[in-house]
């Protein structure tokens, strides 16, 4: 049993509720134990980080100093913002001592910088690949996917040490393990609009309509990503698109529903039915 | 990026800005890449190089143009132009400043009204419960932005997919995560403590 | 009994200013030896020398101390002054009193007690110098250039027409190196291969020159005016005494389809080559790694159809050893790839190309006949966008020098996409504009003023394919506007680097390299066409990125080097030398492991029977460089320094510990 440790975010109990399924389910199909952080608080995601230094460091802080309390040495945070924000400030502290002391004193914990954090992709490098080809039931041969990474996975590339921030290939690999076809396809790191998507609604139209415009064009009949805020402005938001643009007809689904559905996990189990774009019966 | 060897020369604004973040302004050399790349160009009023510029010119009378700008706030942290960026610089970093700056300043953009309101929104969630509480998030946002209707046919399909709850959830450390807003929220601007 | 010298030096305000030069004069004539000490404005001046000469004639001096600059700015002035007075020039020592105390102490009284002692310290060791006499070597009148590009091409021509025998080595199957790939060249818009191929002729048919091309250099021994160098002849498989150049050969190759290096992957050859049409010698090579009889045993037909039978399937290297007095390198530039960038697709677009390559598309003897069409489909590009600055001046992902030429050559190739495409629109997006050549600036202008090329002043952030056309994401800074193209070719003035591999070459000839590979001359301003290492000069792109010109110009001072030391028989070597007192050497071979110059030897002591004693080292007096690590290291103190002993060293110690 590989034990991991599970930091859910916040978005993954609420409006990405159907990422949340996904990623337990799928967990239990590869053979990992998510053990989830005890009384986790919120990372601070970019209201955090856009206001407040301090408070941008202090609330990543101390989820790393609970998971370092309650043993965790691997962290999963399948949210980009929240592994961004926590690898963020790992960095930060381990390479400033004063900094780190500042924080210690604000959060009353005492971090001590043991804790590794790892996105969906990661986990699914380390944890998965390349058995998981021998795990899969149903093979989602002939499925077209477009693997959209947005920002927070691959940008800052110093930061993140993840997968190459123009190409990045590490999505693909997964999905090509799966036995379906990773497109290329040039506006995989582009942006949504990220958290504008209230207040500045209409860049988040304009964005992701030039997202979902490009992956048809590429032949691409699902995306795929790995951060629930793509998910919200590629899903959500694809039916305002529809009402400027019309019809784009693309499902979004999440990189571990399709791991999921090819481990065999029925769809509803994934979360499949709770997406705003249909995303049922996607693989034939 | 060093820590700017012109600092202990530098007053005011741009030694300000300089300090708090660690940069060298002087590392620019406007190239416009940043403004070239980024998503959110054309809603922006001053360009991302010439932010920096003005910065590096750093005298006072541009603190209010900087710190009041729409730029700073519809800036969506894509970190697009810091990874592109030919000299290193940290442009999506000295966004972060300035929006802090600008908070403490009062000097924020009226546009940027919406945007400020939803990380008030944002943060009041995580200090009353610990966590983000979507459903409040919304509806705070609305209050303070009254941009009531937006979205409202959205809400029926979210409930039936178990994507909102009404109620918070409450995290036993919630005192915690309180005091340390309360104290984040206190220290304000660098010099009080000594550096980054 | 000594008689020193002394002579503190204000340097005008630059030691005067800080020390106080008279004060120092005082105490130095104080010093035990001394028999006069002055002060003096500008001791490197005239009437300064003056003072050193008349002194030493009057006062008899043994010795002389200039208190003053760093002994490598003027000890060879001062010394020649001595000499012409008569003293041995090695008994002239320099006191340092300007780097090492006026330009970097402020307190006056604390930098003159400094330059007091400066000053004493080296009165101590002119108490004790021996005069020195200089080394005298031979000198091979025969040149060696490495590298058959325009610099090299430059070199040989002018040292062979001064009279002295040169060798060129080029490692390609013919010479030329890349400006026989351009089109035209700016700011003339001259043919590029019209004006070099005469020299190309001239040098293949120059009675003082031996042209070895397709070769490299295996392996060189020695020093200045005695170096012996081993050049590998690679394997051809023609025999270029039989080979007419008919051409027939080519023409029936049947592997037609080989990237062609010359059309820079544009183009293709045939595995029995040559590189272009006016190529010097003009008679092609085989590349075994793409012939079918190295690599399948089968076809053979160029043997079969050779009316002059000069194809040799069993040529060999040869390992041509010979012996040459200089060495000039001139190995020229590499250009980088397009695939450095991400955001600029890693090189995958075909109508991405980088400088050269477009070159090739404007040269009437490329591979598209001289006109401008997109690699992808050979249609006309109406829409054509250049990027400058592509990995130069980019501290983050690429290096940080810039490339010097690119501005220039951007601005042509706008030109000469007008000039062809009359309803082409050319784009150009800039960080600066470097065009400060004779008539430079003005080109620039009439690119943009007469031939409509549009310069936006701002960088690139997103090259991406759509469509058939290029998506181009950029900026113009001076309107505060974002631009989009869509274009129809990119071209991306790519970084000018060294060559590859050129560590090995640095190595094997004992040069230094910088951390960009370039050659390193031996002063920045004042020495730009000598490497450090006595007896090599550099000249062209090797050195640094530069245009034609000016390697043209670089290729006939190093020439005049060469030509200088080439105008004695022998050569005299400074006598900074060691020596080993072979009844106390051990052999314990210290020295032989840390000597960097490999001067010292092996020797054998032998009885009258002609049985070996034992071994001791011994110093190669023309190889030696004085650098002193041999006495440094010697455990039995059987090794000194020549103008350094240990005497001298330990007698200025106890100067300063007084």
């Amino acid at each position: 049993m590989i034990k991991i440790g599970y930091y859910p975010g916040c978005s993954l109990e609420g409006t990405s509720s159907d990422y949340g399924m996904s990623v337990r389910r799928m967990a239990e199909g590869l053979g990992w134990e998510l053990r989830e952080l005890e009384d986790w608080n919120c990372c601070g995601a970019s209201a955090a980080h856009q206001t407040n230094r301090l408070l941008a460091l202090s609330l990543p802080a101390r989820v790393l100093a609970l998971a370092e309390e309650q043993g965790v040495t691997e962290l999963l945070a399948p949210c980009a913002a929240c592994s961004s924000r926590l690898i963020s400030t790992n960095k930060t502290l381990s390479e400033n001592p004063e900094t780190a002391k500042e924080i210690n004193e604000i959060i009353e914990m005492n971090y001590k910088g043991t804790v590794k954090v790892l996105n969906v992709i990661q986990a699914l490098q380390k944890h998965a690949m390349p058995e998981i080809e021998r795990k899969v039931r149903r093979k989602l041969t002939g499925l077209k996917v477009a693997c959209y990474y947005g920002c927070l996975l691959v940008r800052q590339p110093k930061v993140l040490k993840f997968d190459d921030p123009e190409e990045p290939k590490s999505m693909e690999q997964i999905v090509a393990a799966l036995g379906a076809e990773a497109v290329d396809w040039p506006l995989k790191t582009d942006c949504c609009g990220a958290g504008l998507s209230m207040s500045v609604t209409e860049a988040v139209v304009d964005l992701t309509h030039k997202i979902l415009e490009n992956a048809k064009f590429h032949g691409a009949q699902v995306v795929a990503v790995a951060c629930p805020m793509c998910h919200s402005n590629l899903d959500m938001r694809q039916l305002d698109v529809n009402r400027r643009y019309g019809a784009q007809n693309l499902p979004i689904l999440f990189l571990t529903q399709l791991v999921g559905l090819a481990l065999g996990i029925p769809e509803k189990d994934l979360g499949l039915k709770k997406h705003f774009v249909k995303a049922t019966s996607v693989v034939k | 990026m060093p820590h700017g060897n012109n600092s202990s020369t530098l007053t005011g604004f741009m030694a300000e800005v300089e300090k708090r973040g660690k940069f060298r302004l002087a590392d620019c050399y406007q190239c416009g890449k940043c403004s070239a790349g980024c998503p959110m160009a054309e809603y922006m009023d001053i360009l991302p190089h010439q932010i920096v510029r003005l910065c590096q010119l750093g005298e006072e009378s541009v603190r209010s143009k900087v710190l009041g700008s729409q730029t700073i706030w519809q800036c969506v942290s894509c970190e697009t132009c810091s990874t592109r960026c030919p000299k290193d610089f940290d442009i999506a970093g000295l966004m972060d400043v300035l929006r802090e700056m600008s908070l403490e300043a009062r000097a924020a953009h009226a546009d940027a009204g919406n945007i400020i309101a939803f990380h008030k929104a944002f943060k009041n969630s995580i200090k009353k419960t610990g966590r983000l509480h979507e459903f409040g998030l919304a509806v705070g946002y609305k209050l303070r932005s009254m941009d009531l209707f937006a979205d409202v046919t959205k809400f029926p399909k979210m409930l039936t997919a178990g994507k909102l709850r009404f109620l918070p959830h409450k995290i036993k450390g919630v005192e915690k995560v309180k005091k340390i807003f309360e104290k984040c929220e206190a220290r304000g601007k660098p010099g009080k403590r000594g550096g980054k | 009994m000594s008689r020193i010298g002394v002579f503190v030096c204000h340097c005008g305000e630059n030691i005067g200013r800080t020390v106080d030069c008279a004060k120092v004069a005082q105490a130095a004539a104080k010093f035990p030896g001394v028999v006069h000490a002055v002060d003096y404005k500008y001791m490197c001046s005239d009437p300064g020398q003056n003072l050193i000469k008349q002194a030493i004639r009057e006062k008899k001096l043994t010795g002389v101390v200039v208190a003053a600059c760093s002994p490598r700015m003027h000890e060879p002035t001062f010394r020649r002054a001595a000499a012409e007075a008569g003293l041995n020039p090695f008994l002239c020592e320099m006191a340092n009193i300007r780097e090492h105390v006026s330009w970097v102490h402020e307190d006056r009284a604390a930098a003159t007690a400094k330059a007091i002692d400066h000053t004493r310290i080296m009165v101590e060791k002119a108490r004790h110098d021996e005069p020195l006499f200089p080394v005298k070597v031979p000198v091979t009148k025969t040149a060696l250039v490495i590298g058959g590009g325009i610099a090299g091409i430059q070199a040989a021509l002018d040292i062979a027409n001064g009279a002295q025998k040169v060798i060129l080595v080029e490692k390609e199957p013919s010479i030329g190196g890349h400006m026989a790939q351009l089109s035209e060249t700016f700011p003339t818009l001259d043919c590029s291969q019209c004006i070099l191929t005469p020299r190309m002729v001239e040098v293949a048919a120059h009675p003082n020159i031996k042209l070895h091309t397709f070769s490299e250099i295996e392996e060189s021994k020695g020093y200045i005016g005695n170096f012996e160098v081993k050049i590998r002849k690679k394997a051809r498989s023609v025999d270029l005494k039989k080979c007419t150049g008919c051409g027939l050969c080519m023409e029936k190759c049947p592997v037609k389809n080989i990237k062609s290096e010359f059309e820079c992957g544009l183009g293709a050859r045939t595995a029995i080559y040559r590189p272009f049409p006016q190529a010097v010698p003009n008679k092609p090579v085989i590349d075994r790694e793409h012939c079918l009889k190295f690599q399948k045993g089968t076809c053979g037909v160029c043997a079969k159809v050779c009316p002059v039978a000069a194809i040799n399937y069993d040529d060999t290297d040869e390992i041509v050893t010979e012996k040459i007095g200089a060495i000039v390198l001139a190995t020229g530039y590499r250009v980088m790839g397009t695939d450095l960038y991400g955001e600029y697709g890693y090189g995958k677009y075909p109508d991405v190309i980088d400088g050269l390559q477009f070159e090739r598309l404007a040269s009437a003897s490329g591979p598209t006949d001289g006109n401008i069409v997109r690699p992808s489909d050979g249609k006309v590009p109406k829409k054509v966008v250049f990027l400058k600055c592509i990995g130069s001046r980019d501290n983050a992902h690429g290096i940080t020098y810039c490339s010097k030429i690119c501005c220039m050559y951007v601005a042509k190739h706008a030109m000469l996409y007008k000039h062809k495409v009359h309803d082409g629109q050319a784009y150009v997006f800039y960080m600066d504009i470097r065009a400060g050549g004779k008539n430079y600036d003005e080109f620039v202008r009439r690119a943009i003023e007469e031939d409509g090329a549009m310069y936006y002043r701002g960088r690139v952030s997103r090259i991406y394919e759509h469509g058939g056309k290029l998506i181009v994401k950029g900026v113009d800074t001076l309107s505060g506007l974002n631009v989009q193209i869509d274009a129809d070719l990119v071209v991306l003035a790519t970084a000018m680097q060294a060559q590859e591999g050129i560590e090995k070459l640095a190595q094997k000839l004992n040069v230094s390299y910088d951390e960009y590979n370039f050659f390193t001359e031996a002063h920045p301003k004042l020495r730009p066409v000598e490497a450090n290492t006595a007896g090599i000069f550099l000249a062209g792109a090797c050195q640094a990125p530069k245009d034609i010109p000016e390697a043209v110009a670089q290729a006939g001072g190093a020439a005049a080097k060469v030509l200088g030391l080439f105008s004695s028989d022998e050569l005299e070597r400074e006598p900074i030398i060691a020596r080993v007192n072979e009844n106390t050497c051990v052999a314990c071979w210290y020295c032989y492991n840390v000597c960097p110059y490999g001067a010292i030897e092996k020797k054998e002591i032998k009885d009258k029977q002609g049985r070996t004693v034992r071994w001791v080292a011994h110093v190669n007096e023309s190889v030696c460089a004085g650098c002193g690590l041999c006495n440094a290291i010697c455990p039995s103190k059987s090794v000194e320094l020549d103008g350094f002993d240990d005497g001298q060293s330990y007698a200025e110690i106890g100067a300063l510990s007084e």
